[in-house]
């Protein structure tokens, strides 16, 4: 079961907001009736499909389109030559900053194929038959190069070099030629020498994982028209169509009020769908055709050329004094980026220590690309790899001084007033207490079974706040519509409409919550970065806030009072000279009446929302190892987070379980394999193994609410990136627990158990 | 003075250089005594990093007032999943 | 290649269609019927997300050929609701936040019904192992297994009543 350690409510105790009514859009979702990318067709599309590389790393030399442009029913062929080529630019308005024109030949190569899947052509055909037997006769010749996948190769001077002009950032001088190393990264702190020299006990480590998918179920995909007037539609699936807009305008050299896109439903995205793969090409083949185009991509398309998140290797080298007081942390991370520069080893590195208050410190990230798809972003990106290490060394120091695995990390926890490895101060957080939680929960007290082990591990997350915009309009009945811009990944309808009627004082089946495509509301960055809840829902809070004290000057004028004299109490506009003894005027008295006291009322709040609260979690993980298979089953699992405040705990509870279901996904089954020519092997559900039900047992969640966020109206922090960063480390812990053995590189699937059993001598 | 803590991402413009006293009321104030002291660094710091404002991150937020005893670290611009 | 003339029902609705031989039932469904509830998340059987019922029993509609339809009655989820009225399974799902995205929940609910109709009374395991070919990426499957567990309390109840 799931529980919620809280203090006393410090304000008025709330009605909706803690409470878990049935979601706004629930009945569409559970009846087969809510549209998700590919459930919209316009009349006369076409269908689009997408040639990809059969090489690893290829320079294209020549594409000969013209046997596909003579099939009767195919309607246009685009290759790089429909894009403008555009310059090495920042780009804001995806997850991070990203570059234009990486974005640009990851969407369509021009050159050089750089990943096996890398887009090279795309045609719109009267049917999926013909465009399929289009792709076949578009000839392209390619010249075949080395290739390198595994990311200390692609580091060696001798690698083949994925980009000419790529040279390492963040060294000391510039370097006089091109390489795979992307960036440098460097967080210090103190004395890393003085810091060892003064330690009882040191552990050192070498921990690797591999790239995995974000894996959500449904794949990309979109309708896109680009009008005889040169005014686009797009319909897609992402989580932001903000986002959509910018990246699609900026690839086609389009006025961003010439692109509008209406939100489909989203299948999953957990980072994987920040950043656009199809909607460019659909728009290129609707202007080459003149009619709309739907593209979808197949499973092995989701898998060979969007997402994943980078495979890694971290060093791990930490020493402390014999009482358990870390002194000294050297910690070393390189980090996959895929075919170009930008994976998240940087947030892995201010991440890897966040947990710890350790006087001493060097982290180093190093950025490389490989001929492997870009990576996306992935729920937390970066800070799971370097947690894996770091949370598995902090794992093999409590055994070396034979501490509590919890007390260990007691003893070094940061809290409030301590300076955070990444530089701030830290302010109202609830990491000791979500330590505790654990310490006190039934599970920790529970004695293992035989072939059992115990993990513990911890985890951090900034989370974010940006852009939002959020609407409130009142109907004449005294209803409200709550809009936003932001797709709905996993329930935040509810959380809108929640906070929405706590604030004015409604039913909360009298809000109902909406989201408007990018013509309809203004600018919201994507649902990324566990923002959504805090940022978007400070919108919609002082949206409804504008509503409220738009409704008490109605309220003034009937009354014949001065506006000051009129208070939102409990949904009703109160009248606070008790001498005029004014009977209270409900919502729904003064939506009747609006024609005649003003005309309709609404109200729109436009943020950049600051102050995101960082997120902790302690992870208790047991497993059972079959000795005779080296099969690993995870028995038992319960999560502890410092979630501020859960507007809806069963959705909050809910971020915290999908969380961990795909960090042990990540810990025991997960990764992409390749073949020799640098092919992704298993590029399927079958073989790319996620967590199916009979993996997991039920996963409890523990929120813990005595830190509230001081910036946000009911103390909301994100809560959806800090469950995936403890669980790799959590079961690895627990299988050390269990055979004896670190196992330091991922996935810990069975041939590495067994194999650990043998070289143990069992 | 306000204490402005920079971190690696900024040495190629500071010289190696991480602590500095700035007299700024805001984040934007912050950005152009920066970029007036090592030119440059005022548009860099402006894409690229968030500002830690007494132990809370700014994103993109040139009016969030900074105190005369503020410690802001500049740290990269965080995004998510 | 013409194309096939498949006769069958769906939702217990007579439905006729033509099919070109190599067309899945999903695609029938979705592309010639409409019924768009029922999803596409792998093409390959692996993902669940298409799940339906043939003449009683849980199928991935990407797996059968459109043509096998002829004469076969078939359920999807937009047959699950009854004249206005959401089945207990849905009603469950919704009580218990069975559901992020939303994406494999048709798929869920059809393997779901399935379930309990060959076993009103499934044990916390026999219903994991069940919807084992039914992947889900959001919830961790907790929330899942709660909603369909308690609907088959409900169902029994409804029975015994």
């Amino acid at each position: 079961m799931s529980e919620t350690l809280e203090k006393p409510a410090p304000k008025a105790a709330l009605s909706i907001v803690g409470s878990r009514p049935v979601r706004p859009d629930g009945a569409d979702k559970v009846t087969g009736r809510a549209a998700y990318g590919a459930d919209f067709n316009m009349p006369g599309q076409l269908v689009g499909r997408v040639l990809r590389s059969p090489h690893a790393h290829a320079r294209i030399v020549s594409i000969d389109a013209s046997k596909a442009r003579a099939l009767p029913g195919v309607k246009a062929v685009i290759t790089a030559a429909d894009f403008p080529d555009l310059a090495s630019e920042e780009l804001e308005g995806g997850e991070a900053a990203a570059n234009l024109r990486d974005l640009s030949l990851n969407v369509m190569a021009r050159g050089k194929a750089l990943y096996h899947g890398h887009a090279v052509a795309a045609v719109a055909a009267v049917s999926t038959e013909i465009a399929e037997a289009a792709l076949e006769r578009i000839k392209v010749t390619y010249e075949v190069l080395p290739h390198v996948i595994d990311v200390e190769a692609a580091m060696s001077p001798d690698a083949p070099v994925l980009h000419d002009h790529l040279f390492t950032e963040g060294l000391e001088a510039r370097p006089d030629r091109p390489s795979n190393i992307a960036k440098k990264h460097r967080f210090a702190r103190g004395d890393l020498a003085e810091g060892f020299a003064a330690a009882d006990v040191v552990v050192e480590g070498r921990y690797t994982t591999k790239a995995t998918h974000q894996g959500y179920i449904e794949p990309h995909a979109c309708v896109a028209a680009w009008g005889e007037d040169g005014r686009c539609d797009v319909w897609s699936s992402s989580q932001g169509h903000f986002m959509v807009r910018t990246f699609c305008a900026r690839l086609l050299g389009l006025d961003i009020s010439d692109v509008r896109v209406t939100p489909a439903e989203i299948g999953g995205g957990f980072g994987g769908k920040t950043t656009v793969y199809l909607e460019p090409l659909a728009l290129a083949l609707s202007r080459a055709s003149g009619r709309p185009v739907k593209m979808v991509m197949s499973r092995e398309e989701v898998f060979r050329a969007t997402g994943p998140t980078s495979g890694g290797i971290v060093r791990v080298r930490l020493g402390a004094k014999s009482d358990g007081t870390i002194v000294a942390a050297d910690v070393e991370l390189t980090y996959q980026a895929g075919a170009f520069p930008g994976s998240p080893v940087g947030a892995g590195a201010m991440t890897a220590l966040a947990c710890y208050d350790i006087p001493n410190f060097s982290i180093v990230g190093w950025d490389v690309v490989t001929n492997t798809p870009k990576v996306a972003a992935y729920r937390a990106p970066g800070a799971p790899i370097s947690a894996f290490g770091v949370e598995s060394a902090v794992d093999e120091l409590a055994l070396k001084l034979g501490m509590d695995p919890i007390a260990l990390r007691e003893k070094n926890a940061v809290k409030d007033g301590t300076k955070a490895s990444y530089g701030p101060t830290f302010q109202n957080i609830g990491y000791l207490d979500t330590l505790a939680a654990i310490r006190e929960s039934e599970h920790w007290k529970t004695p293992l079974g035989p072939n059992q082990g115990r993990g513990v591990a911890v985890g951090f997350w900034f989370n974010v706040g940006g852009e939002s915009t959020a609407a409130v309009h009142i109907g004449e009945d005294g209803s409200a519509a709550v809009v936003t811009g932001n797709p709905d990944i996993g329930g935040s309808r509810a959380s809108m409409a929640m906070m929405a009627a706590e604030t004015l004082g409604l039913p909360i089946d009298k809000v109902r919550p909406m989201i408007a495509d990018t013509s309809s509301i203004g600018y919201s960055m994507l649902t990324g970065g566990s923002r959504v809840t805090f940022a978007t829902g400070m919108a919609v809070v002082q949206a409804a806030e504008k509503v409220t004290g738009e409704l008490c000057a109605r309220a003034a004028k009937l009354w014949d009072v001065p506006r000051d004299q009129v208070a939102w109490e409990g949904g009703k506009a109160v009248c606070l000279d008790a001498a005029k003894d004014r009977a209270p005027l409900s919502l729904e008295a003064l939506a009747a009446q609006s024609a005649r006291t003003g005309g309709p009322i609404s109200g729109q709040a436009t943020i950049n929302a600051q102050g995101a609260g960082p997120g902790f979690g302690v992870h208790l993980c047991d497993v059972e190892v079959d000795p005779e298979t080296g099969q690993v089953s995870v028995v038992r699992y319960t999560a502890a987070q410092d979630v501020g405040k859960a507007i809806h705990p069963s959705y909050v509870e809910g971020q915290v379980q999908g969380g961990v279901a795909q960090g042990v996904g990540w810990a025991l089954n997960e990764e992409y394999i390749f073949d020799g020519e640098g092919r992704m092997e298993n590029a399927g559900f079958l073989d790319y193994r996620m967590p199916v039900a009979s993996d997991l047992p039920m996963l409890d969640a523990i929120l813990v609410e005595t830190a509230p966020n001081p910036r946000h109206p009911f103390g909301a922090k994100g809560v959806g990136e800090v469950p995936i960063v403890p669980p790799l480390a959590a079961v690895a812990n627990a299988v050390r627990g269990a055979i004896g053995v670190r196992m330091p590189d991922l996935p810990i699937s069975p041939p590495k158990v067994l194999a650990a059993l043998d070289a143990k001598g069992g | 003075m306000a204490r402005v803590v920079a971190g690696s991402e900024c040495w190629p413009y500071t010289g190696g250089a991480s602590e500095f006293e700035v007299e700024a009321g805001t984040v934007r104030e912050i950005i152009a005594a920066l970029d007036a002291r090592f030119p440059g660094l005022g548009a860099f710091v402006d894409k690229r990093m968030a500002f830690a404002i007494d132990g809370e991150i700014h994103q993109d937020a040139w009016f969030s007032p900074v105190g005369p005893d503020s410690e802001v670290f500049l740290i990269p611009k965080i995004g998510g999943g | 290649m013409s194309k096939i003339h498949v006769t069958t029902t769906v939702n217990g609705d007579p439905v006729e269609f033509l099919a070109s031989p190599g067309a899945t039932l999903m695609d029938a469904l979705r592309d010639d019927l409409n019924l768009t509830g029922t999803k596409e998340g792998c093409g390959s059987g692996d993902c669940g997300a298409c799940s339906v019922i043939v003449d009683g029993r849980v199928v991935c509609s990407c797996l059968m050929l459109a043509p096998e339809a002829e004469g076969r009655r078939i359920e999807t989820v937009e047959g699950l609701a009854q004249g206005g009225h959401l089945h207990p399974l849905q009603q469950k799902f919704l009580e218990h936040a069975a559901l992020q995205c939303g994406f494999c929940t048709p798929g869920l609910l059809m393997a779901s019904k399935a379930l309990l109709d060959a076993n009103p009374d499934p044990t916390e395991t026999e219903a994991r192992y069940w919807l084992a070919g039914n992947l889900c990426r959001c919830t961790g499957y907790d929330k899942i297994i709660r909603a369909v567990l308690d609907a088959a309390a409900e169902l029994r109840q409804e029975r015994a009543a």
